[in-house]
């Protein structure tokens, strides 16, 4: 395999190059993604670095950080008859009383899609309305963008639920005493829009913000990157996926969403609400949002639920262990707060893998 | 979500590319590519959609890169031993 | 929050996963009291149950029933499965399989055409295996009533000392008698939702003759074979029993390509899922490299490696030395990903 990075003996070898760099104080370093987390998890990666690097999944994950209001309302929808077609991870999420399973169990029409193009394909087939749960972050915004400005057939909406990652990541250094040292910025968010949306970051905070790529020797690589960059004192945005990533991004993606989508203030569920740091619908393409067309305004919904550590989770300043709720009250078949849905959640990802994360 | 994978191109008809990812051939989109992509090349694929344009000798450079940090470290580190 | 009624049977309590021990350990131990006719009964849990039979020999009984969807597949069927599993189950507890029981429950509306293309695949493999099926029993339902057909087999075999799967003891090796991960991942292009066509070809085999040339060759000290849940299950079930740990080499374990293409594909580990015709066999340390070189000269062994060991440290746990050089738990999954394979 062409484009697999796993061979051990440059694994040791870069290990070495970030023991070099490390410095002696605690190091608590910040990814956004939960596809980092599992080759991060899944390689036994953190058993390989020096003590005093803590690596933390930020809110990376789609799925836990969707306002329950979106979810509500796509419950309504699904309650005025409509077929929800959601990506799988979607599906067990709880809102503030019903989760897309338990309308499915009670008979509503939801479907399970891998790509929004499968919901479109839907919605040419059937004569009911269609609604995509659009959510995702900025890797996934231009594969609805492209399908609205394809002329989709009348009965498919989205419900617009995108999220912009740069500003999830300031959010935190805003956060008192989160002492953040440093970021992995997501590989494939970056292959859509660059590096250069990371550079205010640095240049606000000072801190090192290397772009990730998805195997163990990039995961290494990147953080070589970021404690030689910690070492100097000399932060900046570094590309350590250059293979998938360049400084400019993806021009047609990036047009694509600016056509379609424009930023918006936005809730992300725990953390509260961030400005400008979602996408809605532009004026032109008001007809496919799903809450216009079905006229559906929900409720704020309840976020934070009584007990779930998922907000300090989410925000890097708590890991699931420290939940009393984990593993216990809470786990994935039984999940009671949203970072133990789905497989790029942070608490669902410790626990498939014995309850923590190194050896 | 991040989740994209490799592909190599098949063959192209229009906007989409037949890609074989894993074994599995697949229909992908190229409107979200900017690249232009030709048979024999490699896309990274999300969700059915192609983001961008991948060279397995880009692939190699990676291995380069990650040599490069390593020897810099190594020097480093006998410059210090002296 | 939680919706999910807790007086019902979910489909995740038959899948082989944490779910499934659950429902067992909470219901049918609880209330069967009569559990034994010799030294491995139902408490045990292991793949067969012994009989305590005459002139020091033991008889090993077992039993499974198979609903696997859709009924043919690339490289097997229901039949073949049925067979084939529960000589396996025998095979794993160190028995020779002497004789099989079949019995079917059948949809009324199957097609007789599909019922014999069943039962031939049933008839090549008892013959693959040298076992007969000596009895049986049919039933028909009404139509909707069952889903095509369900087959029960048992299985009567017998030995001198069984093997079960919690004899492992501190610097045995463990070894795999072949490729992981092909049955699940062949069946996963019918998972709902997944539409993908694939070559992958399920590996379902009995396994009798391989696992005898692997006595012979080497002392043995626990077998399993690692159906639903796969060998993640499997293996953790054993260290689990044993209260000793069990440490892999990811390197070592052997993979199919192809498998380990889908598995990336839709994220789903090939740890996770069943194989039908693969064993997993621990030996102390002296034998495993001839067990091995043994099963290598056999078809359905040629792929047979040492992926691990057993050790004091972690005791109850499996850990995974990962291809890059670091270590994780490999933990039981919570149920199979794929819903009827079995």
């Amino acid at each position: 395999m062409k484009f697999k990075f796993q061979d051990e003996k440059r694994g040791k070898r870069l290990v070495d190059a970030i023991q070099k760099n490390v410095p002696d104080r605690q190091l608590k370093i910040v990814h956004v993604c939960g596809t980092h987390e599992v080759t991060i998890t899944n390689n036994g990666l953190r058993s390989l670095l020096p003590e005093q690097l803590d690596i933390r999944e930020g809110p990376g994950c789609p799925v836990c950080v969707t306002p329950t209001r979106d979810l509500d309302g796509a419950i309504q929808l699904a309650r005025k008859n409509a077929i929800i077609a959601a990506f799988g991870d979607m599906m067990n999420v709880p809102g503030t009383e019903y989760s897309l399973n338990d309308l499915k169990s009670e008979g509503a029409d939801i479907r399970l899609v891998y790509s929004v193009s499968e919901a479109v394909e839907i919605a040419q087939k059937v004569s009911k309305e269609v609604v995509f749960l659009g959510v995702g972050f900025e890797t996934t915004a231009p594969m609805t963008a492209a399908v609205l400005v394809g002329n989709p057939p009348r009965n498919f909406s989205i419900l617009p639920s995108n999220k912009l990652i740069p500003p999830a990541m300031e959010s935190l250094m805003e956060l008192p005493k989160n002492n953040v040292d440093g970021f992995i910025a997501p590989g494939h968010v970056s292959t859509i829009i660059g590096c250069k949306p990371y550079e205010p970051i640095v240049d606000r905070y000072q801190i090192p913000i290397v772009v990730g790529g998805f195997e163990p020797l990039d995961i290494l690589y990147s953080l070589a990157l970021i404690v030689q960059q910690i070492s100097k004192d000399a932060p900046k945005v570094e590309n350590g996926y250059p293979r998938a990533v360049n400084y400019e991004g993806n021009q047609r993606s990036k047009d694509l969403i600016e056509e379609v989508f424009q930023v918006s203030n936005s809730i992300w569920r725990g953390i509260g609400e961030l400005p400008d740091s979602g996408l809605t619908l532009g004026p032109e393409y008001h007809e496919y949002n799903a809450y216009t067309r079905f006229d559906v305004d929900p409720e704020p919904g309840k976020d934070v639920i009584p007990n779930c550590l998922c907000p300090q989770v989410l925000t890097a300043r708590a890991t699931p262990d420290e939940c009393s709720l984990f593993g216990t009250k809470c786990t994935p078949t039984s999940p009671y707060g949203p970072c133990m849905v789905g497989e790029e959640a942070m608490c669902n990802i410790w626990f498939r893998y014995g309850g923590r994360p190194q050896l | 979500m991040c989740l994209a994978i490799p592909g190599e191109v098949l063959s192209i008809e229009g906007n989409f590319a037949t890609v074989n990812i894993n074994g599995v051939e697949q229909e992908v989109r190229l409107d979200t590519l900017t690249e232009e992509a030709n048979r024999g090349d490699y896309l990274l694929v999300h969700t059915g959609f192609a983001i961008k344009k991948l060279s397995p000798e880009e692939a190699q450079e990676t291995l380069q890169l990650f040599d490069e940090l390593i020897e810099i470290n190594k020097e480093l580190d006998q410059e210090s031993e002296v | 929050m939680n919706k999910n009624a807790q007086d019902k049977v979910k489909i995740i309590h038959g899948a082989g996963g944490r779910a499934m021990d659950q429902l067992i350990s909470d219901h049918i131990l609880n209330i069967f009291t009569n559990k034994s006719a010799g030294k491995i009964g139902l408490d045990e849990l292991d793949d067969g149950a012994t009989i305590d039979g005459t002139e020091g020999k033991t008889v090993v009984l077992t039993t499974d029933s198979h609903l696997v969807k859709p009924l043919f597949f690339p490289g097997g069927d229901i039949g073949r499965l049925a067979v084939s599993g529960t000589i396996n189950d025998l095979a794993v507890m160190g028995a020779k399989p002497l004789a099989l029981t079949s019995s079917l429950i059948i949809e009324e509306g199957l097609k007789l055409s599909e019922l014999d293309r069943i039962l031939s695949s049933m008839e090549k493999t008892c013959h693959e295996a040298g076992v007969p099926i000596i009895t049986g029993d049919t039933k028909v339902m009404e139509k909707n009533d069952i889903d095509k057909i369900v087959i029960n087999t048992a299985g009567v075999g017998i030995t001198n000392v069984p093997t079960t799967d919690s004899g492992l003891r501190p610097g045995n090796k463990v070894i795999v008698t072949g490729t992981i991960g092909d049955h699940g991942m062949a069946l996963m292009q019918y998972r709902e939702g997944l539409s993908f066509k694939s070559k992958l070809e399920s590996d379902i085999a009995p396994l009798n003759n391989l696992l005898e040339l692997a006595q012979d060759s080497g002392e043995i000290t626990a077998m399993k074979d690692p159906t639903r849940g796969g060998l993640a299950a499997a293996l953790n079930e054993m260290a689990t029993k044993s209260n000793l740990g069990i440490t892999l080499k990811e390197k070592s374990i052997p993979i199919k390509e192809p498998v380990l293409g889908i598995s990336e594909l839709i994220g789903i580990s090939p740890y996770n899922v069943a194989n039908e015709g693969k064993a997993i066999v621990v030996t102390n340390a002296e034998s495993a490299n001839n067990v091995v070189n043994e099963l290598q000269k056999n078809e359905l062994g040629k792929d047979a490696r040492i992926i691990g060991e057993i050790t004091e440290e972690w005791p109850g746990k499996v850990i995974m030395e990962t291809e890059v050089g670091g270590r994780r738990f490999l933990d039981a999954p919570l149920g199979d990903p794929v819903p009827r394979i079995c």
